[in-house]
């Protein structure tokens, strides 16, 4: 729909009549969202993402919005990348746009650079996709709720499948940051408890993008593991995947990789998916619930493409912005947050549930196989392993949450 | 034996590319001087051409034709944009075609983004060369023999050209003389643009050899160029075999350095820079750069204010104090970024234009500011106040170490150098977990409860920011400042009447330092937290762009540049998706109405002093 001056014009007489009308005019003011993420930074996991909430804020305005009949209005900006030009949109979200709470982010630092500024200014920030574990443990902080489910969980989901396999020499290989590191630290420490036999014999960290893939395949065949965990992902996996099954890396060795079945991540590969890697991901084409049936047939006919794992995020994301709001009763930051506490959300993947102790939500997500049919890759043997199960007990987080 | 043999190979399969690329940068800045930004841009121009050819064209002539395609199609954009962009430049003042080279990969950004989509893209294999052969036992990909193979042809065929051509003979001769080249009668657009076709050719191919390696995808410019440059600078700029050997120590050195210590991938080749330019100043194989008798318009000694200047000052400066009356807070935010941008401008511009200095690596000192407040707060609990004092202490003994190391260089390995140490300092901020918090930053640095409110720090910034620019001027009219200036103009006769020119530089640049951190630690407390990307190469290049925007040679220059760069950049952002495209423009479309800087152009209208034409003839 193109927004015409003359609409533009129109709606706001009607507002101001509105105003100077009715006394209950309050009500008929939007909720207003803020939203920030690395659009031109990491577009092809952003943009299925916005698709994502653009389709939640349509479903939830032609039911009548929220709190009695307030449309949702989402602003939205781009972060480029870097943490400090988010914190000035938040600032300006904030102070210029008057939204009553925030939402969203991609890469973790810039997801804790706006979560602290949502601790400074008391502003209900729902971290969408950052996956590092400090943003609510750590650095965990009362205003900060966290959607996807984190690094902790994820590589927990691998581990069990991990512990199954006979292999005792690991190699692992991750991305040289800190969502690398942390993915090995846990995989590692969660495999050793369940494990005590097993040892790693051998680690890269290729920085990210720039990964040597021939030399890093041979680097970690020299270390004769049985088996492989790995981290990369984006350009870095597709060279990987490509020059390690040139060079028989794979061959009869077993490899546990996260987030490598998601469809951001997959398709690219096409034909040329690894077949029998071990991976956390999102089967869109295979799941059955009536709830994501529901969702995919939206998605697909408004967009005309389907969804991949961001677009659930952005959607789930905004549907728990009005499942807090309506909770609320208000648009108040404090309230807010303490609807935030134990909210319950209904998703395309469940029902969820915004942990209280520590703000995590229990989305979880599809743990399986890779295989190819019809020349690209897929999920097989799969299953939805509940987020729930998966995160250490209440007391547990408490202690590693700021007091 | 087998397992080392085959990373060998791998490692020189990696220096092929790397030197496919370094070659094409290497050759246009040998000729031309142009430090092209967007190098990187014409390598991924080169894999998404390729992919599309390939994915249309079919067979094995198909694969081929289209990396021949891709990198004829480079080299044509090359010529393009010397032909409209860059040929008006070369009377700018040095380096001014990098802020044109810069708009160029903003724009290509957003286009490749548009045109081929988010999602990376995969191309085929190449015909007859998907397999592997077993060299010692190992499995080794048949493509990448002939990436071995490439590299060394290549080489040579540049050789024989350089070498047995007479076009090659006469860019060899303007790589040495390129003004007694011209006396001579050579026509340099022409040798100008077929150079710049050549070597954004190279780039193209390198980029269409990627595809059987990689997926095509929108990262790969910025990936690949700053590698690019570091290759050509330890090879030595504008020698060839110089490249060819660089890349081979990269290539080699990163296969085999993952090995012994896998961590080392962020910083590798950094490191070996560093140690090549402080053992070798001018590369492996290079030679010190002929100084350009008539490259760029002689600067016109800048004068103190005039009584109008003070006026206008005086005036902004109460316009600014009245403002928080006026705006609201998202105003005030911008505002004070922009002040501590001009404060970071300016003491780039006093390394760079009174100093003599450019820095590509000035976001150390900034991050060096950010971080002494931050970890000051971290682990002592220390407050703003003491947060605002280590600041540009800090980061003035970061440059007074790293300085004692540059001014010992002169040019673009000066400015490479200072890339160096500062990628250095970014990946021990990076990956120093324990103290720095890795790239999960510092948290909770915020300003103390009197300077919380936007407009208590927004006049905190302005007299802190202001003053520290106020300071920089001060010193620039000091003896000091005349002495540094003399330096810069005429090392031998400075040198001569007793000025003891490198340490002048060296501390100019510790000052310059100084006053980037304290920049970086009111820029830290404005945002409340500290992160590895403010020591970032962008942010060295954010640096760059307001001083060339501004003009070089002007001392308002970076606080114009500053505020119109950031300015443009927060307005754009807020409107619309394709804000890169709109800055490059922007900034091209600058580059080109004002080929002196934003000021310089306005002070070349402006009345002239009696006698200064005198001067300036006399300067000639």
């Amino acid at each position: 729909m193109t927004v015409s001056r003359r609409m533009v014009l129109g709606s706001s007489v009607a507002a101001v009549l509105a105003v100077g009308l009715a006394g209950q005019a309050l009500a008929a003011d939007p909720v207003r969202i803020g939203e920030i993420n690395s659009y031109t930074g990491l577009p092809a996991f952003t943009i299925p993402y916005r698709n994502g909430w653009e389709l939640a804020v349509e479903e939830i305005n032609a039911k009548g919005g929220v709190l009695g009949g307030r449309k949702i209005v989402v602003v939205s900006r781009d972060d480029n990348g870097k943490p400090d030009d988010a914190v000035r949109i938040a600032n300006e979200l904030v102070t210029a746009e008057k939204v009553h709470l925030l939402a969203g982010t991609f890469f973790s630092h810039i997801g804790l650079a706006v979560s602290d500024f949502a601790k400074q200014n008391k502003t209900l920030f729902i971290a969408a996709e950052p996956l590092t574990d400090a943003i609510t443990w750590e650095k965990g902080n009362r205003y900060t709720f966290r959607l996807r489910p984190s690094n902790y969980m994820q590589a927990a989901m691998l581990v069990e499948e991990a512990a199954k396999l006979p292999a005792k020499r690991w190699a692992t290989v991750a991305p040289n940051y800190e969502y690398g590191q942390s993915a090995v630290a846990v995989f590692k420490e969660l495999l050793k408890a369940k494990r005590p036999d097993v040892e790693f014999v051998t680690e890269q960290w290729p920085a990210q993008g720039k990964i040597d893939a021939g030399s890093t395949a041979q680097a970690l065949a020299a270390g004769n593991p049985d088996a492989i965990f790995n981290v990369t992902f984006g350009p870095d996996l597709s060279k990987f995947v490509r020059e390690g099954t040139l060079r028989g890396l794979f061959e009869g060795k077993p490899v546990v990789s996260l987030l490598t079945g998601e469809p951001e991540y997959l398709d690219p590969l096409k034909g040329e998916a690894p077949e029998g890697w071990i991976v956390t991901g999102y089967p869109w084409d295979q799941i059955d619930t009536a709830e994501h049936k529901a969702f995919l047939a939206a998605y697909q006919k408004k967009f005309n493409d389907y969804p991949r794992l961001g677009s659930i995020v952005g959607y789930v994301t905004m549907k728990t912005a009005a499942a807090a709001l309506e909770r609320a009763g208000s648009t108040d930051a404090e309230k807010l947050v303490d609807a935030m506490q134990g909210l319950k959300v209904d998703t395309p993947l469940g029902a969820i549930t915004y942990r209280g102790s520590d703000h995590q939500a229990t989305l979880g997500a599809y743990v399986g196989k890779i295989a190819v049919k019809g020349g690209r890759g897929v999920m097989t043997d799969w299953r939805y392993a509940d987020g729930a199960a998966y995160l250490p007990p209440d007391e547990v987080v408490a202690k590693r949450r700021p007091q | 034996m087998g397992f080392l043999v085959a990373q060998f190979l791998s490692g020189l399969a990696h220096a092929s590319s790397l030197f496919l690329v370094a070659a094409g940068l290497s050759i246009i800045f040998g000729v031309t001087r142009i430090v092209n930004f967007a190098h990187g841009s014409f390598y991924m121009l080169g894999a998404f051409v390729a992919y599309s050819l390939a994915d249309r064209l079919s067979g094995a002539l198909g694969f081929w034709g289209a990396v021949a395609g891709a990198a004829v199609f480079a080299g044509l954009l090359g010529v393009a944009v010397e032909v409209l962009l860059l040929r008006r430049l070369y009377r700018s003042p040095e380096l001014f075609q990098l802020l044109a080279t810069f708009g160029l990969v903003l724009v290509v950004q957003d286009l490749a983004l548009a045109i081929w989509g988010p999602e990376d893209l995969l191309g085929p294999r190449a015909p007859g060369l998907e397999g592997i052969v077993r060299i010692l036992g190992r499995p080794f990909p048949q493509y990448d023999l002939l990436l071995i193979a490439l590299g060394p042809a290549v080489l040579g065929l540049l050789w024989l050209l350089f070498h047995r051509t007479r076009w090659g003979i006469l860019v060899r001769a303007a790589t040495e003389d390129r003004e007694m080249t011209g006396a001579l009668g050579v026509k340099q657009t022409r040798l100008f643009t077929s150079v710049l076709f050549l070597g954004t050719a190279l780039a193209g191919l390198a980029g269409a050899l990627q595809v059987p390696r990689e997926a095509a995808n929108l990262q790969m410019d910025i990936n690949i160029v700053v590698e690019a440059f570091v290759v050509v600078v330890i090879g030595g700029m504008g020698s060839v075999a110089g490249a060819f050997l660089a890349s081979l120590l990269i290539g080699q050195l990163q296969a085999f350095g993952i090995l012994i210590f896998p961590q080392v991938t962020l910083v590798l080749v950094f490191l070996v820079m560093a140690l090549v330019l402080v053992v070798r100043p001018y590369g492996l194989l290079g030679r010190p750069q002929a100084v350009p008798r008539a490259g760029h318009a002689p600067e016109t000694p800048i004068a103190p204010a005039s009584q109008g200047a003070r006026i206008a000052w005086a005036a902004a400066l109460a316009v600014l104090l009245a403002l928080p009356l006026a705006v609201g807070d998202y105003a005030l935010v911008v505002l004070t970024e922009v002040f501590v941008l001009a404060l970071f401008a300016s003491s780039l511009h006093f390394a760079m234009g009174p100093g003599g200095m450019v820095s590509f690596g000035h976001a150390a000192y900034f991050g060096l500011g950010a971080y002494g407040a931050g970890l000051l707060m971290k682990h002592l609990g220390a407050g703003m106040v003491p947060g605002l004092i280590a600041a540009p202490l800090a980061a003035g003994l970061g440059a007074l170490v790293f300085g004692w190391f540059c001014v010992r260089l002169s040019g673009v390995y000066l400015a490479m150098l200072t890339l160096a140490f500062a990628q250095i300092v970014w990946s021990v901020a990076f990956q120093w977990y324990s103290v720095t918090g890795g790239d999960n930053g510092i948290l909770g640095v915020w300003p103390a409860a009197w300077a919380a409110p936007k407009w208590a720090f927004y006049y905190l910034s302005l007299v802190l920011a202001g003053g520290g620019i106020y300071l920089l001027r001060r010193v620039i009219f000091s003896p000091f400042g005349y002495a540094l200036r003399a330096g810069r103009d005429s090392p031998l006769r400075s040198d001569a009447i007793g000025i003891p020119v490198k340490r002048h530089q060296w501390a100019a640049f510790t000052l310059s330092g100084a006053a980037a951190g304290l920049a970086g630690g009111l820029y830290a407390y404005s945002k409340g937290s500290v992160f590895p990307n403010l020591i970032s190469i962008s942010t060295s290049v954010d640096a760059l762009v307001m001083v060339l925007l501004g003009g070089v040679q002007t001392l308002t220059g970076p606080i114009v540049g500053a505020a119109v760069f950031h300015g443009l950049e927060t307005e754009m952002v807020r409107h619309t998706d394709y804000w890169r495209l709109l800055l490059g423009v922007a900034i091209i479309a600058m580059v080109l109405v004002f080929p002196q800087g934003v000021v310089g152009a306005l002070e070349r209208l402006r009345p002239r002093r009696p006698g200064q034409a005198r001067e300036e003839a006399v300067a000639r």
